[in-house]
């Protein structure tokens, strides 16, 4: 009997692997809980073994073989681990890190949840989901089946066998008669065969969103093309509809993931998971308030656009990203120094002419009130509303709009390891930071830019406005 | 084991140097030579040279179109500058160079592996894989799975699929692509002494048999030198013209 072909019994072994237990039968793979032939293995392992033989799926092996090329490709906390992979008989078997934190499909039973849960669990998948894109792989079959979680809550994204990888020739048939992909969840421009948008993968963080918010799903779960393709024209029931306490920053967010042309969606899986994380500053249009479809005219606007060219897409994963990076800049408002400011912007105003989906959030840091004094709440905001005046007045000049600039103040004195937090944890690709000046209180606190160069995990670039020398 | 693929060197010394010292760094155990080392360039004595030593040594060499019009002939189908570059050429090949030429096999087959300078379908009538059906007649003519070949001049593969037809990919230069072991793969190694993809930098590709992935590399060499020559030696001035834009 070949390997795929019917059910492993506890003992069998394979490659250098005991089976010990079937864990799941699923319509593509079987999945075994196996233990190493010899010796201990460091975590628990799950050996996969595509379904073949008659009546088999035909993509099956193709799902196979592509989830073999692009594992053996990731690395980081986002991705189970590939152990060894290898075929018997030309029946072929992989064995990786088995993810036992929970899975994303069982808290969705539960769904609806509470708002805030629903932004924290979406943010913790976007998080995964961007640090795929930034190996270049977009995912293309995200569903809470494919989420599994650490015990530490870190979303682990599994099942790659519709992936596609910038780099590596695209193994996913096309000529079957379904569109490659899941029909509750494949993005318009997946209808019409482009997989190489890494937006794709926000619709479908967009309609778990939408499920966890209301237990529903926003397209249903059509089985055809044509009943698929509705979704192109046909705007989803606003998720206020089915939950009436639903914030309107969040029906902001969800909706905005399913809009149908990429471009019209967040730019990055960063940007959504930021978003998901600073509710008051999500920029509230005309989709947090809507309480319906959109009428037909809408509707038919969109229909009749179906017909004609497919959505500008993304040529990459890696071409997206770059268009879009998210720049941290470091505010520092005890700084007087106009020319530092004005030189700063110019850095950021070339950046914004040259990546047109560029985010800015304007970082600045307060030292926290006194310990144990009574009026330090009030003293806390006070001071952090006078930040948020202050950056507000020095984005001014730069014109831009609400969507592309973010604000945040971090109550620390430590600038250097606040601003280095923030940045790890929102993606940033680039810090801009002014080079230190020349006041007593600098020499004090040490060279902010010089730390951040060292420590931070992104490209940094220090400002120094010209005419000004090092001390 | 780590074979570096050389195609299309055509009399280029200094894009063969260059390749060779890229390959070496890299680590490469064996060469194989994929057909037209003569023709265009100014240098074919000491490309053979260099050729003929390394296949002393145990790389592999196949013969090309172009290595064949310098052994005689009159090349009625050859476009009339490449056939002035042949006539400048024989005039330059001596009695071993000739018998080394005609030594080379049209084809080498080893293990599941084919070496080739144009199609595995009829070597002999050098049939440029320019497309999908192309490629499916190669893939029919021969048992391999993996097929590397030249004579197309730029870097390519193509794959089979479980329907049938084969699909191209344009490889990224220093990307090692995994060759699935459930498809069969074409590789077209892209051209050493006359890239026409816009790029002069001069390409080979890189087979890692026991990784089982294919890598193309793009390496820049000095262009303007064996341009140079080219004029200097006589030979048609739209040779040298093509190396500088790459086309």
């Amino acid at each position: 009997m070949m390997l795929g072909e019917g059910m492993l019994e506890a003992g069998t072994a394979v490659g250098g692997f005991r089976v010990r237990s079937l864990l799941h039968e699923g319509g593509m793979a079987l999945l075994y809980d196996v233990e190493p032939a010899a010796g201990a293995a460091p975590f628990p392992l799950i050996l996969k073994v595509p379904r073949l033989g008659f009546g088999s799926h035909p993509g099956c092996l193709v799902g196979f073989e592509v989830e073999q090329m692009i594992l053996a490709r990731l690395v980081g906390p986002h991705a189970p681990r590939l152990v060894a992979s290898g075929d018997e008989d030309g029946a072929p078997w992989l064995v990786m890190e088995r993810i036992d934190g929970g899975r994303l499909a069982d808290v969705a039973a539960h769904a609806p949840l509470a708002p805030g849960e629903v932004a924290r669990l979406t943010g913790t998948v976007a998080a995964a989901v961007h640090d795929l894109h930034r190996q270049n792989v977009i995912h293309l079959d995200l569903k809470p089946e494919n989420v599994l979680f650490r015990a530490d809550g870190t979303a682990v994204l599994v099942d790659y066998g519709l992936a596609r990888h910038g780099e590596l020739p695209d193994l996913v048939e096309e000529e079957f008669d379904l569109p490659a992909g899941t029909g509750a969840a494949i993005s318009p421009e997946q209808l019409a065969g482009i997989r190489s948008d890494p937006r794709s993968d926000l619709f479908a963080l967009g309609v778990i969103a939408y499920r966890l918010a209301t237990g529903r799903l926003p397209f249903g779960a059509p089985t055809t093309r044509g009943a698929m393709r509705r979704r192109l024209w046909l705007d989803p029931l606003p998720p206020r509809a089915h939950a009436q306490g639903l914030p309107p920053w969040l029906q902001e967010i969800i909706l905005r993931c399913l809009e149908v042309r990429p471009e019209a969606r967040h730019a990055t899986a960063a940007q959504l998971a930021h978003d998901l994380a600073h509710p008051q500053q999500v920029p509230l249009t005309e989709r947090a308030a809507r309480l319906r479809r959109r009428g037909p005219l809408v509707a038919l606007r969109r229909w009749l656009r179906a017909f004609g060219a497919p959505p500008a897409a993304a040529p990459s994963p890696a071409r997206q990203l770059s268009r879009a990076p998210h720049v941290l800049v470091a505010v520092d408002l005890a700084d007087r120094r106009e020319a530092l400011a004005e030189a700063m912007r110019a850095a950021l105003r070339r950046a914004l002419a040259a990546e047109p989906g560029l985010r800015v959030t304007l970082v600045a840091a307060c030292p926290p009130p006194p310990f144990g004094e009574e009026t330090a709440p009030e003293l806390a905001h006070g001071q952090q509303t006078a930040a948020l005046i202050a950056l507000r007045h020095w984005a001014h000049p730069l014109g831009l709009p609400a969507e592309k600039l973010r604000i945040h103040v971090a109550e620390s004195t430590d600038p250097a390891g606040a601003l280095l937090d923030y940045a790890a944890a929102h993606h940033a690709d680039r810090i801009i930071v002014g080079a230190r000046g020349h006041s007593a209180l600098r020499r004090y606190l040490g060279s902010v830019s010089a730390r951040v160069v060292a420590e931070a995990a992104c490209s940094v670039t220090v400002v120094r406005p010209a005419g000004e020398r090092p001390d | 084991m780590r074979t570096a693929l050389l195609a299309d060197i055509h009399s280029n010394l200094e894009a063969l140097e260059a390749c060779l010292a890229h390959a070496r760094r890299e680590g490469v155990d064996r060469f194989a030579f994929l057909g037209d080392l003569l023709g265009y360039g100014a240098d074919p004595g000491a490309c053979l040279e260099i050729v003929a030593g390394l296949v002393q040594e145990g790389a592999l060499a196949v013969r090309g179109n172009h290595d064949e019009a310098c052994l005689g002939g009159v090349l009625p189908e050859m476009h009339f500058i490449a056939r002035d570059a042949i006539y400048w050429t024989r005039e330059r090949l001596g009695e071993a160079e000739r018998a080394f030429i005609a030594g080379l096999p049209l084809t080498v087959g080893e293990a599941d592996r084919l070496y080739a300078h144009a199609s595995a379908e009829r070597p002999q009538d050098w049939i440029y894989v320019v497309g999908t059906e192309e490629a499916a007649r190669a893939f029919a003519a021969t048992p391999a799975r993996l097929v590397f070949v030249g004579h197309v001049h730029h870097p390519l593969l193509y794959f089979t699929t479980p329907a049938g037809t084969p699909r191209l990919f344009e490889p990224m230069p220093g990307v090692p692509l995994p060759l699935s072991d459930f498809r069969r793969w074409l590789v077209i190694a892209g051209a050493v002494g006359q890239p026409r993809d816009g790029n002069p930098a001069a390409c080979y590709a890189l087979h890692d048999h026991d990784a089982g992935t294919l890598t193309h590399f793009r390496v820049p060499y000095d262009v303007d030198q064996a341009a140079r020559k080219i004029l200097d030696a006589g030979l048609p001035e739209k040779l040298a013209w093509r190396l500088i834009v790459g086309e």
